[in-house]
Formats: C-alpha cells, sequence, structure tokens
C-alpha cells in the first residue's frame, strides 16, 4: 500500500520529471524503466446528463423541472461550491470517485461544449472528434496530434479497446491498434504445433519484404509486419495480475488491459475506452438502485476506481491522465416519458496523479427564463462556458507538450481551467 | 477471346472476383462481351437468392428460421451470398459503392424503430415484405446504374434515410440541417462548392419531408414507413441558394403554397444532380473506386467521363461503361493497385479458395474485426477507405479470417491440388494460380520455402497440411489485399 507520503513524493517526482523531460519520454528511458505519459480517453456515448453526475443540489429549478429525475439534495455527495458559489455534489454511486476527488485528483470540468451544439450522436460525436464543428470529415484530434510526433510511431501507440477505429483517433500516417480483447489478438493458423510455427515463420518473412517499387503493397505489409511484431507484447497484457479486481463488465475488463498495457510497459500512449448507454430518453431513474441512470453511474464508478487504485499500487498514476467527454449534454426539463432529451454542454471528467483536482467552471443556473444567459435554446438547453477545444488545447499543450494551435487549427487557449 | 489477366482484372474490379466457373464463362467472350455483359445485368434473371439453402452454394448461419427481411445479421448474409454467387457482379458492386456513399448506419435507425423495422428498412425486399416495404440496399440495387437524378430523389425520400438524417423531425418551427447540408457535401456538389446559408436554405427546402409510420407504432412489423409530405409542416417563403437552381441560372426557388412546396425539394435535387460540380465529384469517386485510389487522376479523362454523365441526363450506365472501357481502366499497370475492401476482400477469397462447406456466418465477426460491417458504416461519410482499412487489428483479422477458411477448406483444397503433388513448388504453382495477386518473386520463394521444409513426400497428410498453409500465407499476404 501506498502512504501518504509516498504518495506526495511521487507527486513531487513526477513535477520534475515534466519540467526536465519533454512530454514523452525516449524509447531508451523506458528501456531502462522508466514511466512515459499516458492518455486515457474516455467516451460516455449517447450523450450524458451532467446535472445527474454533478448535481447543483441547492437550485430550486432543479427540482421544479426535473419533478421524477432530480436527485434528493440529502443524497449527494457534496462536493463544495464553484467560483460562482453553487453548491454541488456528485451522483450518491459516485463514492470512489468522491474520495478521488478529495484527494485532489479528480477534476470537474463544468460547462464544456461549444456554439450552436448539434443535437445529433453522429455530428456531435464527430463535431468532439475532429475539434472542428464545421467540418466533421476530417482528422481526429488526437490523430493528428500523434501525427506531429517524430515517425515511425510504434504500433501499439494508439491502442483503442473498441472494434471500431474512433473517429478522434484517425489521421493519415497513424495507425490504431484496435484490439477489443487482448486473448482475441492472435495469429490463428490451420495448423498445429511444429505446422503451425513454420508457418508463422513464413508469414512473417512474406510480411518482411519491401517492394520498394510497390508503396502500397508496402503500406500493407507494414502493417501485417506490425501486427506480428506486436502480438507477444499484446499477449503479455494477458499475463497481467491486477492488484485489484475490476468489474466483470466490458468497460472494467477494458480497464483492466489498460491498466496491464501499463503494468507491461508495451509502449502505448493514449488508450480508448467506452461506456455507452448515456442516452437516456426514457426511464432515466436516477435513484432507484436497479434505475437506468444508476447503473451507468455505477459502472463508472466502479470502472475507475478500480483503474485509479491499481494505478496507484502499480506507481504509475502520476503518469496517467483520464479524460472524459461525451457527445452532448441532455435536456433541463425532463419529458413525458422521465427520460431526457439531447442538450447541449456539460460536465467533463479529468482523473489521475498530476490532476489539479476541484471544481472547473461555473454551473448553469437553471432559472427557465429565456434571457439567462447559462442557458440556451429558450432555457431549455445548458450553455457552454469554455469551448471543449479548450480543455483539448490543456491536454496538448500541457500534458502530451504538444503544440494545440497546430494540433487543433487555432489558439483555443484559456485561462482558469488549470486541471492538469 | 480477351487476354485472361485482363479478364480478371474486370471482374476483380467490376465485380468480387471469379470462381473458376465463372472465370470459365467469361474467359471465353471477348473483352467488349465481358464488360456488356456486366453493365447490362438487367438482361440476365436475378434468381440468386433463390440459391440460398441449397448444396454447391456458399452457407448460412441464423439463429432460428434464416430472415433476412427482419434479421439484420441474416441481411448481411445474404448481401454476402448475392456478392459470392450473383450472376450480376456489377449491380452488386455498385450497391456497395451506393451503401458507402449515402452511408447510412443500421444502429440509429434501429433506435429509431427497432431492430427488426430497421433491418426490413435497410434490407427488406419488396416482394418478400407484408407491407412491401423496399429497404435501401434494395433501393440501390434497383437504381445501381440508374439516373443520379432519380436516385437522390428516392434517397432523400427513403425511410431509414429519413431517420438517419433526421429528415423525420425536419418542421416549418425548426428546420433541420442535417440532411440538406449533406445532400450538398457529400451526395452532390461536395465540401467547398455550397455555403453555410446554402445549408440553412436547403433545410427549409426539405421542411415536411417527413416519415409517416404505421399504426400501432414501431412494435409493429407488417406496417409500411413511408415518406409523406407534410404541407402543414413546410415553410414556404423563398429560397435563395449561392448557385444556380434553374436552367436561365436563377438562384432563388420561389415562394409557393405549402400544397406545392413538395416542389422546392425536388427542383434543388434536380439542380444539384445536374450541377457540373457533381458530376466531376462523383466521376471522381467512381474512378478512385474502378480505377485508382493511388495515382492522382487524369484531369481530362474526369472532365470526359463529367461529360458523359451530363450529356446523359445524369445516366451512370453511359459513365462506368465508358469507364471500364478506357484505356486507363485496362492498363496492366493498374491491376492489384486498388486497396481490397473487407468485403471484397472476403468475397474474393471465397470464390478462389472455395466455399463449399463453409459459412457467411462465419465471417460476421471477422468482418466487423477488419473494420467493415455492412449496414454500420462509422459516420455518414462512409468507411475511411484506401489505407484507412488497414490497421494492425485489421489486418491480423484479415490474416486469420485467411485461416479459418484455409482450415475450413483443407480437405477440399488437398483434393483438388493432388494432381500437383509430386513436388513442392508444382503445389505453391497450383495455390499461386488458384489464388490471384501480384506475388513478386521473394513472396514465392517464401512460399517455396515454406513448402518444402523437411522432406517432401506428397503424402496426404502433408499435402492437406501444406496447402492449407499456403492459402493461409496467400490470403494472409499484403499483396493479396488489393484488387
Amino acid at each position: 500500500m501506498m502512504t501518504r507520503r509516498t504518495f506526495v513524493k511521487n507527486g513531487i517526482s513526477a513535477f520534475t520529471v515534466t519540467l526536465a523531460a519533454p512530454a514523452f519520454l525516449s524509447d531508451l528511458a523506458r528501456a531502462q524503466g522508466a514511466m512515459s505519459r499516458n492518455l486515457i480517453v474516455l467516451d460516455l456515448s449517447g450523450g450524458n446528463d451532467g446535472l445527474s453526475l454533478l448535481v447543483p443540489y441547492n437550485d430550486a429549478f432543479y427540482y421544479s423541472r426535473r419533478p421524477t429525475l432530480a436527485i434528493p439534495a440529502g443524497t449527494v455527495l457534496q462536493v463544495g461550491s464553484d467560483s460562482s458559489g453553487k453548491a454541488l455534489g456528485l451522483h450518491p454511486k459516485l463514492t470512489g470517485l468522491k474520495d478521488i476527488f478529495n484527494q485532489g485528483r479528480l477534476a470537474l470540468v463544468q460547462r464544456v461544449g461549444y456554439e450552436n451544439s448539434s443535437r445529433s450522436h453522429f455530428s456531435g460525436t464527430d463535431i468532439w472528434s475532429t475539434a472542428n464543428p464545421s467540418n466533421t470529415t476530417g482528422s481526429g484530434w488526437v490523430g493528428r496530434y500523434l501525427s506531429t510526433l517524430a515517425p515511425p510511431l510504434d504500433p501499439l501507440t494508439v491502442w483503442n479497446t473498441t472494434g471500431d477505429t474512433p473517429h478522434a483517433l484517425s489521421a493519415p500516417g497513424v495507425s490504431v491498434a484496435s484490439i477489443p480483447s487482448v486473448s482475441g489478438y492472435a495469429f490463428n493458423s490451420p495448423n498445429n504445433g511444429a505446422d503451425a510455427t513454420l508457418e508463422r515463420g513464413a508469414a512473417l518473412t512474406i510480411a518482411s519484404h519491401l517492394p520498394v517499387d510497390k508503396p502500397h503493397v508496402a503500406f500493407v505489409g507494414a502493417s501485417a509486419r506490425a501486427a506480428m511484431a506486436t502480438l507477444d507484447r499484446v499477449a503479455s497484457v494477458g499475463t497481467y495480475k491486477p492488484s485489484v479486481t475490476y468489474p466483470n463488465n466490458g468497460f472494467g475488463q477494458a480497464l483492466q488491459a489498460v491498466a496491464g498495457a501499463m503494468a507491461k510497459s508495451i509502449g502505448t500512449r493514449v488508450f480508448w475506452v467506452q461506456t455507452g448507454g448515456f442516452d437516456t430518453h426514457a426511464s432515466q431513474d436516477t435513484t432507484a438502485d436497479a434505475g437506468a441512470y444508476v447503473k451507468l453511474m455505477t459502472t463508472l464508478n466502479d470502472g475507475l476506481t478500480a483503474l485509479y487504485n491499481d494505478l496507484r499500487n502499480l506507481g504509475l498514476l502520476n503518469d496517467t491522465l483520464l479524460l472524459s467527454f461525451s457527445e452532448f449534454g441532455r435536456r433541463i426539463t425532463e419529458n413525458g416519458s422521465k427520460g431526457t432529451d439531447h442538450g447541449a454542454a456539460s460536465v467533463l471528467l479529468a482523473m489521475g496523479g498530476s490532476v489539479r483536482g476541484g471544481l472547473y467552471g461555473t454551473a448553469p443556473s437553471l432559472n427557465p427564463d429565456a434571457s439567462n444567459p447559462t442557458l440556451e435554446n429558450s432555457g431549455a438547453d445548458v450553455h457552454f462556458e469554455t469551448d471543449f477545444r479548450s480543455v483539448y488545447a490543456k491536454v496538448i499543450d500541457t500534458w502530451l507538450g504538444g503544440d494545440s494551435v497546430g494540433v487543433l487549427g487555432g489558439n483555443f487557449r484559456k485561462s482558469g481551467i488549470d486541471f492538469v | 477471346m480477351a487476354d485472361l489477366a485482363l479478364i480478371q482484372h474486370l471482374l476483380r474490379r467490376a465485380g468480387f472476383g471469379a470462381s473458376p466457373a465463372e472465370l470459365a464463362t467469361f474467359a471465353a467472350m471477348s473483352y467488349a462481351q465481358a464488360v456488356d455483359r456486366l453493365v447490362n445485368f438487367d438482361q440476365l434473371p436475378d434468381t440468386v437468392d433463390g440459391h440460398i439453402g441449397q448444396s454447391g452454394y456458399v452457407g448460412t448461419t441464423s439463429r432460428g428460421v434464416f430472415s433476412p427481411n427482419t434479421v439484420a445479421d441474416d441481411a448481411r448474409q445474404r448481401w454476402l451470398f448475392r456478392m459470392v454467387h450473383s450472376d450480376r457482379p456489377l449491380q452488386e458492386k455498385m450497391t456497395l459503392f451506393w451503401h458507402n456513399y449515402f452511408a447510412t448506419g443500421f444502429t440509429k435507425v434501429s433506435g429509431a424503430v427497432k431492430a427488426e423495422n430497421a433491418t426490413r428498412l435497410m434490407a427488406a425486399k419488396a416482394s418478400d415484405d407484408p407491407a412491401k416495404q423496399r429497404g435501401q440496399i434494395e433501393l440501390f440495387r434497383d437504381s445501381a446504374l440508374g439516373s443520379m437524378r432519380d436516385l437522390l430523389t428516392a434517397v432523400a425520400q427513403d425511410p431509414a434515410m429519413l431517420i438517419w438524417l433526421d429528415g423525420d423531425t425536419n418542421t416549418k418551427a425548426k428546420p433541420q440541417e442535417n440532411f440538406g447540408r449533406e445532400l450538398m457535401e457529400l451526395f452532390s456538389r461536395g465540401v467547398g462548392y455550397y455555403t453555410e446559408d446554402d445549408v440553412y436554405a436547403a433545410a427549409r427546402v426539405f421542411t415536411g419531408w417527413n416519415l409517416d409510420r404505421p399504426a400501432g407504432g414501431n412494435n409493429v412489423t407488417t406496417g409500411a414507413y413511408a415518406f409523406v409530405y407534410n404541407a402543414n409542416q413546410h415553410e414556404t417563403t423563398a429560397k435563395t441558394f449561392s448557385f444556380p437552381i434553374y436552367r436561365d441560372g436563377t438562384r432563388t426557388i420561389p415562394s409557393r403554397a405549402a400544397s406545392a412546396g413538395m416542389q422546392d425539394g425536388l427542383d434543388l435535387i434536380a439542380a444539384l444532380a445536374s450541377h457540373p460540380e457533381t458530376a466531376r465529384r462523383l466521376a471522381t469517386k467512381l474512378y478512385a473506386f474502378f480505377v485508382s485510389e493511388t495515382a492522382s487522376p487524369d484531369s481530362a479523362f474526369i472532365d470526359d467521363l463529367a461529360a458523359t454523365y451530363l450529356q446523359n441526363g445524369t445516366a451512370l450506365k453511359p459513365v462506368v461503361e465508358r469507364l471500364l472501357t478506357s484505356p486507363q481502366f485496362q492498363a496492366p499497370s493498374i491491376f492489384f493497385t486498388r486497396y481490397a475492401w473487407p468485403a471484397e476482400f472476403v468475397v474474393r477469397s471465397l470464390k478462389e479458395a472455395g466455399w463449399s462447406g463453409f459459412s457467411l456466418g462465419s465471417v460476421l465477426s471477422p468482418m466487423v474485426n477488419m473494420g467493415q460491417e455492412l449496414f454500420e458504416p462509422p459516420n455518414v461519410a462512409g468507411w475511411v477507405l484506401g489505407q484507412g482499412w488497414f490497421s494492425t487489428g485489421a489486418m491480423l483479422a484479415r490474416m486469420n479470417f485467411g485461416s479459418t477458411l484455409a482450415a475450413n477448406q483443407k480437405f477440399n483444397l488437398a483434393t483438388a491440388a493432388a494432381a500437383s503433388r509430386s513436388s513442392a513448388r508444382s503445389v505453391v504453382d497450383y495455390v499461386a494460380s488458384r489464388l490471384t495477386a501480384d506475388l513478386d518473386s521473394d513472396v514465392y520463394a517464401a512460399l517455396l520455402s515454406y513448402a518444402s521444409s523437411g522432406a517432401w513426400t506428397g503424402s496426404d497428410a502433408q499435402l492437406q497440411t501444406r496447402v492449407a498453409g499456403l492459402v493461409h500465407l496467400v490470403l494472409g499476404s499484403a499483396e493479396y489485399q488489393f484488387v
């Protein structure tokens, strides 16, 4: 177990590393056992209801506009007041995250979004992925950042734990390892034993030949070679024995693979994890044990808490930043089906050993008056206060050591959101 | 008789490769006859679905009764079955092209109308459906080489598209921009050839182009979903664009009575379909699909294709025919240079390595891992083509599919190769002739080294092991990932 003293000590040494070394330590340093920084992007897909995650429990309009969905003030996990004096509390199921908040390692950035927020899951996701609200067919923001790193990128630089390559990771020249299942990432053979081994050797020989006059074939060959070259590293993740028990669900298992990849030092710098079901149009139920939103919060809390504790035990917490997003927030007033429809700005989580925890930004006033500047859409939805690209800029510049202006195509740096 | 390599190229690009029987049929024709047979596919009977479940054809696997009109995985298998066995390969190929072009995702449709109805809206064959519902993919088959204007109109009124791009919520009070934007950005003129004001105007043009749902709601799977023009939801003021709408150059769609307002959308679509920007964009897409996505297109050739399109009133058949008969298409330097889509890779593997005793149910999950689940394009812009298909995980999925197929066909392959069992080299030659790929001498040497490792005896056991291994190695090679 890590004592508070060693925790603080590690915190200081990480700070020193930040000043002394480039954002990502060199491969040489890693080979010598030094750790490098990781970014975990967490997609809460479906459109998370920020008002149920971080509850403005003293706002009377929260209760009047959500007669069945409001969480009783007495049950929220109080996290104090933000700079506007608004008292806030976490959803009652977020007990682990509350502890992390108390340790100063969880930041909650309020009212993150953008002008003219899309209410479409697809364009909303594409906008958050490309960081470009006006044209969402281009490359993804994480992919663009990675493409600024010195080539060649190791094929395991990005590990996507879902089946489809997320748009945010896609960029020309950036190969994304999509590995939803560690055990499925293996080289199969129609034969067994020595014959299979012989064949694997031949496959590697074939993948390794480089037809210089056919760059397209060479590209695919490189992908095959990269796949074969990473098999053993990925398989090593399957042997990881975590120090805590992760929840036995897809999200928990994906997080265990993330911790395993870090523990085995396989070289991955960016991980993508997802947990879905946030599109709570009906029967959102934020309070009953079997309620839809309660289950979402339980999954989120149990997964992230396990990850946090596991990484802490491994001594990897200071090298890890987890950043959540969701394609939009939800409508303030509950609908006729005891759910909430697609809204606009929402709250975003940042967690890690180097995070400056606390409340960032200000909560909306939920007064439905159309002139309320913290709302939009005639008082129906939460208006953004912090552009999501400002959060990305913070992560790119400060955590990853990149150039956010180049990656995001503009200067979105903003003061007051120094969560890392 | 045409050159065999050229015929094989034609069938890889304008179809999904050739089984030995197909190759024999086409090899007896001149090149012009082969193109004619492919392009004029409507001259051949469309009987392929009748063979599903028959012996001699690739199998299917379903939970319960095979129900391709209401179960998405079964619909996927039916489409793959058509790709393997249709006598009209170009029709299926163009259907795949349109599926990517008008990329519509099952999950969103399913979220709106539930899974069974979503499958109907994506894939139902009208003749099999209780309400004669025609799925979007059937629309693409029917319009595979028809007129672009008609296709755009039908797509704008297609129930799955009305859900996918939110046309069903496009009302007078809240014009919905999603469809109007993509119509110009992805379906016609392209990025840079429209303004934000055009998007707002297009949204207003399509106000009232909504979806009529069956009585009884989404739990009913026998009712019809249909396009409906809701005159009372149509915004009737004039709409002005940055480009001409009418032949005289007029850029404004006039204010019309609500009852006549559906004409706004028809006017806009007719205009967009016949714009030179649309013609060039479509010509460029077809060039990349059929000819080359690595070499930048020859501008004069694109102009020529665009002119063909416009001169023929937006008809696509003359354009594709011109493409396939062009010297650019027939140049041996472009053979095996287009990155194969997962569907192309899987289907060609089956056609060339064999399918007897194999079920298409076994390709569904591998195709997800390869990055192409049919009916689930990643977003409205479609799949990321070319190098985008080849993440390490996706490449591994292709290699592992090759292994699954080779293992499944082990006995059949060994039997077919038995006549070549005299030496390891002749077995390698047999496999290399059966699987079409541009294998260079290094690859050939690696295959030979593998096949001849240890003593070559040519025993049944060795033949089964090595032939399956060779087929796996070729299917998993970089060279085989090109059409």
